[in-house]
């Protein structure tokens, strides 16, 4: 068990080097961060002096141990366009993230899961294809313009939810929070949506194909058998059954949305991470580039290593391979 | 513990709530890009000195028509050619109750030509500035120089004090271990205080008591955000959210002012769009002609002018919301543009004016452009390449985003084009900027004129330049730079196209003044 755990973190902290090699190797096809750190009067030879002074002018390999070794104790640097702790400035944000990947994770499964049972459960219901056909609408739609669609509706037609940001927040210590305010959580609900929908699409199929699965097993014919009400065979036997792939994938997933909440957030001007992310793109903010990546590969390895690690507990099986293949 | 925070926290959710329910004047706008940092100097960009513009002030400062008015100096006068004497405003406070003086002012004008500093355009490092009392500054120059203060409106006088108490001498830059209280906070003497600043999100204002000019708006709270999609500023504008966005994409300028509370105001901005040529290298980088550099023969240059149908770009591309230019500076700028006229459109001839350079087949050539810098440049040159189709020119388009496209072409790159397009606006709102940052000779590291990017050349059109910026009388120095212009348009040392068009979208609640620099002046906004 021990080596086990001792490998697989090891494996992970060569995973996080890839990640950083590869982040690295990318800020060199990004374009030249100092043309967008000055005005465009600013004369050559200041513009080379600031390239001196951030380090750029250095040998490849000199900025990639930089980097490393900065990556290693946490320590990103100051933004070039903001001139802060890079740090600092994604703890703000991370807070607006977290929240808004949680709201589209329980809308996914609160929407999602009793979907799929209906479905499930009365496959040729009309309701049932009605909402097979929306799914397709919402894993093949594009996440902008669902947003902007739901823009449209909501905020400019119907005028009842806001387009943008986040709403008033509460400071509680450093974390700030959006659950506590009306206009709050008015604002989570489109960008929820927008970001669950595909989630809700996956939880759907997949509680429906496990239902249909569980559904022809014989201990739901025993349970019939004992005359159970359908209610108790269902919700009591069926859907608790088809529980645990949802939820592993679910957590899986969360890793999923905190990346891919980048184009919700910039559709919804929310000021999360994948915000601050994308303005960093278009300005070669190559410190905040770097500590995101590295964020959210860590976030990734962090939550396949926890998987693993459970697997390994619940699954003897996988201690004997490993056993074996040591 | 755990229980009385939660308290806390809904009280200061029903306060905030409260709060927003009872401002019936808050200002609320949006603008597409961040405000970097609240440094004044760290930055010379047009939208972060436009919004601090609200919070700190120059000695001078420019009304909704761009002319120079007193600011926090009341008068000036040149009392010998290289000696300027400012006599500074009495009674001004900053925003943290300190006296502004003189010693503010020298301290200001050494801030902002040390390292670091993005500004330093906006004196020159010989100029010397001397306190004379409490309230009188001198100026003094080497040589004389009549626009020495074209560009102080934004040059913000900062406090002395505060900035030395506050370790914020030292003009933040990217390379600093840690951020600076003058980048987080704000102490001018403008008509707005910031209250709070959450970088890069929102940052809100309110108007300062003591402001020692009467205001003319009638705002109790300012909140600008930053909203980077299109679509969703102009939504904010259409529900009614915000009160003011910019800029609107010309596409969407029918929809606002088609929607019944709310308009498009547009105008003409003072930024030229242009195209350049290299008439530098012996051979071009990127083209089928080899041995030589077609671009240096100015028929094959006129050919390219004349090959451009301006009106078809300003109704299709631009939708109307530009207007050609036959000169390198706005003509809002410059009294004598009018004298100028643009090469007619006329395929055949520049056919003629190929076929007489020696290229009557025509022959391909490489174009750079931006696709995220200017009002719809990629499309603009799309266009520009089919134009050049019809006469034998085959262009092969390199559209990428500016970040990618200024690291070429610029000098950090090695000026590596052929053929781009690119806009300029003059700094100091004066031709000297032109002629010294567009037209005059460089050599290939870019000494000389930096953003001619294409290497035109004529020692002519230096030293007039040279005399333009001794020159003291107004309409003297108006015709040198005539003369200047003559020459460089006639050689078409670059081709100019339009001033691109200004769009802001305003609720039908707000009165506001649209300056043709797209700075954002809120001192005369009042809503109703």
């Amino acid at each position: 068990m021990l080596a086990f755990m001792i490998r697989r973190l090891l494996q992970s902290i060569l995973v996080m080097f890839v990640v950083a090699l590869i982040a690295f190797l990318l800020f060199r096809f990004v374009g030249d961060p100092v043309n967008q750190m000055v005005g465009i009067e600013t004369s050559v030879e200041e513009r080379e002096a600031l390239r001196e002074r951030l380090g750029l002018n250095d040998p490849v390999l000199t900025q990639f141990v930089r980097f490393i070794a900065g990556a290693a104790q946490f320590e990103f640097g100051i933004s070039y366009q903001f001139k802060r702790p890079v740090a600092q400035m994604i703890s703000e944000r991370f807070p607006a993230t977290l929240e808004l990947s949680i709201m589209s994770a329980i809308f996914a499964l609160l929407v999602g899961i009793p979907m799929g049972v209906y479905t499930g459960l009365k496959r040729d219901a009309w309701l049932s294809k009605i909402f097979l056909t929306v799914s397709l609408v919402g894993i093949s739609l594009p996440t902008f313009l669902i947003g902007i669609l739901l823009i449209f509706l909501f905020a400019v037609q119907l005028q009842v939810l806001p387009s943008f940001g986040r709403g008033e927040v509460v400071k509680l210590g450093f974390w700030s929070t959006g659950l506590l305010t009306t206009s709050g959580l008015k604002a989570l609900i489109l960008p929820s949506i927008t970001l669950g929908l595909f989630q809700m699409t996956l939880i759907m199929r997949l509680v429906r194909s496990e239902m249909l699965e569980v559904m022809r097993t014989d201990f739901i014919k025993f349970a019939r058998a004992r005359g159970l009400s359908r209610r108790a065979i269902n919700f009591g036997h069926a859907l608790k059954n088809t529980m645990i792939p949802v939820l592993t994938i679910t957590g899986l997933q969360l890793g999923t949305v905190i990346a891919f909440a980048i184009i919700t957030e910039t559709v919804f001007s929310w000021p999360g991470m994948g915000l601050l992310f994308l303005q960093a793109v278009q300005n070669v903010d190559i410190p905040i580039m770097a500590a995101y990546l590295m964020l959210i590969g860590f976030l990734f390895v962090l939550i396949n290593l926890i998987v693993d690690l459970l697997y390994v507990m619940v699954d003897p099986r996988i201690r004997v391979d490993s056993k074996q293949a040591l | 513990m755990k229980k009385r925070t939660f308290k806390a926290a809904i009280l200061a959710a029903t306060m905030a709530f409260g709060l927003s329910s009872a401002s019936a004047e808050t200002f609320k706008y949006a603008f597409q890009g961040t405000l970097k940092s609240l440094d004044p100097y760290s930055l010379n960009e047009t939208f972060t000195l436009g919004f601090l513009g609200n919070v700190y002030e120059g000695l001078t400062r420019r009304d909704g028509d761009l002319k120079i008015q007193p600011a926090l100096a009341t008068s000036w006068e040149v009392v010998e050619p290289t000696r300027w004497r400012f006599k500074l405003r009495q009674g001004v406070k900053f925003h943290n109750g300190n006296d502004f003086t003189a010693d503010d002012v020298v301290f200001s004008a050494d801030r902002v030509r040390s390292e670091g500093s993005d500004l330093t355009t906006r004196i020159a490092e010989d100029v010397k500035f001397v306190k004379v009392d409490d309230h009188t500054v001198d100026v003094i120059l080497t040589k004389p120089n009549p626009i020495l203060h074209y560009e102080w409106d934004t040059w913000a006088i900062i406090d002395k004090e505060w900035t030395e108490a506050n370790d914020s001498v030292k003009v933040t830059s990217a390379s600093d271990e840690a951020a600076t209280k003058i980048s987080l906070e704000a102490n001018g003497t403008g008509a707005f205080k910031i209250v709070s600043h959450d970088v890069g999100v929102t940052t809100m204002l309110e108007p300062n008591a003591g402001w020692w000019d009467t205001a003319k708006h009638n705002l109790t709270k300012v909140e600008f955000t930053t909203i980077a999609s299109d679509a969703t500023r102009v939504a904010a504008l259409l529900s009614g959210e915000l009160d003011m966005v910019y800029p609107v994409p010309v596409q969407d300028i029918k929809r606002v002012n088609d929607n019944a509370t709310t308009t498009a105001l547009t105008g003409p901005e003072l930024r030229t769009i242009f195209l350049g040529m290299d008439q530098m290298r012996d051979e071009l980088k990127y083209s089928s002609v080899k041995g030589k550099n077609p671009f240096k023969d100015v028929n094959v240059r006129k050919a390219f002018y004349q090959a451009i149908d301006i009106e078809a770009i300003k109704k299709k591309v631009m939708r109307d919301l530009s207007e050609p230019s036959a000169i390198m500076i706005s003509p809002f700028l410059y009294s004598k543009s009018a004298d100028f006229k643009r090469q007619p459109y006329d395929p055949d001839g520049a056919k003629k004016l190929l076929a007489d350079a020696g290229y009557a087949d025509g022959f391909e050539v490489g174009m750079d452009c931006p696709n995220d810098r200017y009002v719809n440049d990629e499309a603009i040159c799309q266009a520009v390449s089919a134009m050049l189709a019809k006469i034998g020119i085959k262009v092969n388009l390199n559209a990428q985003p500016k970040a990618k496209y200024f690291a070429k072409v610029l000098s950090s790159g090695g000026y590596d084009t052929s053929f781009f397009l690119l806009g300029w606006t003059p700094g100091s709102l004066d031709s000297w900027n032109v002629l010294s940052n567009l037209e005059a000779c460089r050599d290939e590291a870019g000494k000389g004129g930096t953003f001619n990017l294409g290497g035109y050349c004529n020692p002519k059109v230096d030293a007039l330049a040279d005399q333009v910026l001794g020159e003291n009388d107004p309409a003297k120095r108006d015709d040198l730079i005539k003369q200047a212009f003559e020459i460089t348009t006639s050689e078409i040392s670059h081709i100019p196209l339009h001033q691109q068009g200004l769009a802001w979208g305003v609720s039908s609640k707000i009165k506001l003044t649209q300056r043709a620099d797209n700075q954002f002046m809120m001192f005369s906004v009042t809503k109703n």
